[in-house]
């Protein structure tokens, strides 16, 4: 583990372990609580892996009200708790604390309803992402929002670090899909915030929880609208000569006034390697490769894949293929949904990041990742939602070599900078986690971020839930002169901090 | 330091209303607030100012004139403007380029002043209600990139930016839309645009009984025809729809279909199909008339000049019908948008039992109301939004950490808040 700061450890909790094990066990059935260094093992990372630390406790409640109790039993005793749904996050937003309760939800894992009248499904937060979709495919319904961990990650863990997909531009993030939630609050209290109806009353706290990172409260229960599936799918495999044509080209599809589904950009490096792996007859001598998927009814898909074939045409295509079967347009896909394995054939280890840039910005951000890959020497890879502006560089390096993850970190670190600099964002759908907290600055002054504190101050006043996450230690951000410190004090002193 | 200097601009604090066209003056306003503890009300453009509950306010900070386009880049899918911006002003620069608001703001000039007045961004984010396209994009609040604003502190906030995806900290943009102006003044809005469909047209069926109607708009939503609108005005409605392909003056449910021309005949026609519709049950509304149509129902049009008051419902859309039978007495009309989901019922008289009845019967269906138009005489004591205990209290919280003196719109939204 390189040398992350985290919230200073509590000797006086780290001694009352044992009592800690025997009161919660009096809470919850004490089978649900794992305190061996062997239980907790499985437990010690998520899906950012470069960074392990055993928690103090694990607790696996449930029911809501072991929730609740578990909770206020923590807040009144100053025990930080960290919730953890699959563990599939890959900004390290479960990672937990030396000192901490680990909050991990697995036992909430079914289905609790499936309302086709209101075309919702009402779900506990440990089912999987697909499980939902599974639910309802055979009534020609889906879930849209569709992370590449769809397989294993929970519909809970998207709430709290509102994933996205590949088809978010047409069907937006998991924000855009969530009609309610049922949350517990750190002192205890059990609320639920929306429903099955479209809007709800008073302040939008569905819309506040959703993305909070685990940090504002634990989420019970989730209610997700439900789509009905279109009635056809069709995808074109485009290459380009360069970047900048398949930028141009997406720019115009979009101006055009067609919306795809979905709509991804590989370099020629991914191209490649994913290719080698999956065989799937990309077009290897393209600097860029483009897949863009449209759904609806036939004659709109016609339309619009018409339309992107021209416009591709236009911006110097060199290679141009559309699925003729839905088999072989799964064969389009199967490349770019084996980026991550392909990436792990190059190199022992790979840091796949997440930033979000402006659509007309890709070849300029190219352009600079590439400049940055020889200034530190790794080898990198790049994935691009171009249809939301989602970049996925995928930094190969040797986990096993310290000074290779601090040039990986660091190389990652200057990217989404990068990112903030050309007017996107730290983050597009993996979350700031451990990972980004301390590049918060780079989007945020101080008055922003003290205002989120100041939020999550009025919900949780001891900061005990998921504390270190998100935010940055704030003397870190004072040191490169982007907090105001005056005197040795920073403003709102009354804010406790880690 | 830093604040002594913002102190010494030019603002004259012994006037009553400011209308500020920097953000330094508003800034300067809110700072003094802040300080003496004067309650401030946030104004726009006056379209919707008489939603909410009376409240006291000493001074009134007006953003008409703070407006503006900033940025507007049609291939990212984006406007960036000042909150005071009119809608119209938005749109017409939308236009241009073939884009839209896709989430339809209503207009509710025709229902306070009975002439058209759509409003600012600002006080339509602060609202953050949705026109008839809900149930397919979403609501204004998820059209919100982002924004910056001044809190209660007079302190100037960010959060979003300008690219649709961005999980960067908490979505603040979420708890802004719809919080009426007591959380903080927005300065400046990031708002997502979207192209104009090709082409668009309506089905409508001639039908008076809302059963029926819910059972259309239910098969409709749940088809794979993809409609972006459906509406249900009953008889006394139907009359107000004076259009060439409209065959009949009565009850009518109206389904929207947008996107490529042969794409929209072939889905229309795949959709009568689908509900079983005999020729002479149905009529099909031109992309010229559906724009009429939509509008009028956006506009809330039929209330025009209404004396009634006016409940704004919001229930799942298997409530709706039993919402309607238990709500409905001689002396009130209502229509149903949102493909069922939302109810606008207008009241000739209302009182406090009629007001907690309406409360305990949409609770009960898991819904909610607002009073959007409400006679003087009663809108002192009456209820204008709805919370539970618990929220209320977690309200109260959020209330106090982006406005710790409770200067904005004290009372606006619920007592104490």
């Amino acid at each position: 583990m390189s040398s992350l700061q985290m919230p200073k450890v509590d000797s006086s909790i780290l001694s009352k372990k044992d009592k800690i094990v025997s009161d919660i066990g009096k809470i919850i059935n004490p089978k649900n609580v794992l305190s061996h260094p062997d239980e907790l093992r499985p437990f010690e990372t998520d899906g950012l892996t470069a960074y392990r630390q055993m928690p103090l406790v694990v607790v696996m409640p449930e029911t809501v009200e072991e929730v609740s109790n578990v909770l206020r039993y923590c807040n009144d005793n100053k025990v930080k708790v960290v919730p953890r749904g699959a563990g599939t996050g890959l900004s390290g937003g479960s990672l937990p604390l030396e000192d901490c309760v680990l909050m991990a939800m697995g036992k909430f894992n079914k289905i609790l309803e499936i309302d086709y009248d209101n075309r919702c499904v009402v779900t506990q937060p440990c089912v999987t992402n697909l499980a939902i979709t599974h639910a309802v495919q055979d009534k020609g319904f889906y879930y849209a929002p569709d992370p590449s961990s769809q397989i294993a990650c929970s519909i809970g863990g998207n709430v709290a670090e509102n994933s996205g997909g590949v088809h978010s531009l047409k069907y937006g993030a998991t924000t855009n899909n969530l009609l309610g939630i049922e949350v517990v609050l750190m002192d205890g209290t059990i609320t639920k915030f929306g429903g099955k109806a479209m809007d709800s009353e008073g302040y939008d706290f569905l819309g506040l929880m959703t993305g909070s990172e685990g940090l504002l409260g634990v989420i019970t229960e989730v209610t997700v609208k439900i789509l009905k599936s279109p009635e056809i799918v069709k995808a074109a495999l485009i290459g380009f000569p360069t970047i900048e044509d398949a930028g141009n080209c997406v720019a115009e599809i979009i101006a055009e006034g067609c919306i795809p589904a979905g709509m991804e950009i590989m370099d020629k490096a991914l191209t490649k390697a994913t290719n080698d792996y999956s065989k799937a007859g990309y077009p290897t001598d393209a600097e860029a490769m483009m897949i863009v998927e449209f759904d609806g009814t036939e004659h709109e898909v016609e339309a619009y894949i018409n339309k992107a074939k021209q416009i591709a045409e236009k911006n110097n295509s060199s290679s141009l293929k559309v699925s003729k079967s839905n088999e072989e347009r799964l064969k389009f896909w199967a490349g770019r949904k084996a980026a991550f394995p392909a990436c792990g054939v190059l190199a022992p280890d790979y840091m796949c990041m997440d930033g979000s840039i402006p659509r007309g910005k890709l070849a300029e951000v190219l352009r600079e990742i590439t400049r940055l890959s020889k200034k530190y020497d790794l080898p990198v890879a790049n994935a691009f939602h171009a249809g939301d502006g989602n970049l996925h560089p995928l930094i190969m390096f040797d986990a096993n070599d310290k000074e290779s993850l601090k040039k990986c970190e660091e190389f990652g670190a200057d990217i989404l900078k990068y990112c903030v600099k050309v007017g996107g964002a730290l983050t597009g759908e993996h979350g700031v986690g451990i990972e980004k907290r301390e590049l918060m600055c780079e989007a945020f002054n101080d008055k922003d971020i003290q205002q989120q504190l100041t939020i999550k101050v009025a919900l949780d006043p001891n900061s005990l839930l998921n504390p270190g996450k998100v935010y940055p230690i704030l003397r870190k951000c004072a040191e490169e002169g982007r907090v105001h410190v005056h005197g040795g004090k920073t403003k709102f002193p009354d804010i406790p901090r880690f | 330091m830093e604040e002594k200097q913002n102190f010494q601009t030019s603002l004259d604090f012994s006037q009553n209303i400011f209308k500020p066209s920097t953000r330094e003056e508003i800034v300067e306003v809110v700072k003094n607030c802040y300080k003496k503890g004067i309650p401030l009300e946030i104004s726009g453009l006056q379209s919707k100012n008489k939603i909410g509950r009376n409240f006291q306010a000493e001074k009134t900070l007006d953003l008409s004139n703070y407006k503006g386009i900033i940025d507007y880049k049609p291939e990212e899918l984006y406007i960036k403007v000042k909150a005071g911006t009119p809608i119209i002003e938005i749109e017409e620069v939308l236009e241009k380029n073939n884009q839209q608001l896709a989430f339809e703001p209503n207009d509710f000039g025709f229902l306070f002043s009975g002439e058209s007045n759509s409003g600012s961004i600002g006080g339509v984010v602060a609202c953050n209600f949705a026109g008839s396209r809900r149930f397919k994009v979403g609501s204004v609040r998820d059209h919100l990139l982002g924004f910056q604003g001044v809190n209660g502190k007079g302190e100037t906030i960010k959060s979003g930016g300008t690219v649709v995806k961005n999980v960067t900290g908490y979505d603040l943009c979420k708890i802004l839309s719809g919080s009426f102006g007591t959380l903080t003044v927005l300065t400046e809005i990031s708002i997502k645009v979207l192209p104009k469909p090709e082409t668009s047209k309506t089905l409508i069926i001639k039908n008076p009984h809302v059963k029926k109607a819910l059972d259309y708009l239910g098969q409709s939503l749940s088809s794979s025809t993809d409609p972006s609108g459906g509406v249900f005005y009953p008889d006394y409605f139907g009359k107000n729809f004076i259009l060439n392909d409209l065959t009949h003056d009565g009850g009518l449910t109206g389904i929207r279909i947008e996107g490529p021309m042969n794409s929209v005949d072939q889905r229309i026609d795949r959709l009568s199909k689908e509900l079983a519709l005999i020729d002479n049950e149905f009529s099909v509304l031109d992309s010229v008339q559906t724009k009429i149509f939509w509008n009028k129902t956006k506009n809330l049009e039929v209330f025009k000049n209404s004396k009634s008051n006016l409940i704004r419902i919001v229930v799942p859309i298997s409530e709706t019908l039993q919402v309607i039978q238990k709500l409905k007495k001689d002396d009130l009309n209502y229509f149903i948008d949102w493909g069922g989901s939302l109810i606008w019922m207008a009241y000739d008289h209302l009182n406090s039992k009629i007001l907690s009845e309406i409360k305990e019967i949409t609770k009960n269906h898991q819904g909610y109301y607002t009073l959007i138009k409400i006679e003087d005489d009663f809108k002192a004591s009456a209820d204008i939004f709805t919370i539970d205990p618990i929220k209320y209290k977690i309200s109260e919280k959020i209330k106090k950490s982006f406005d710790p003196k409770r200067i904005f719109n004290p009372g606006k939204m619920y007592t104490g808040i």
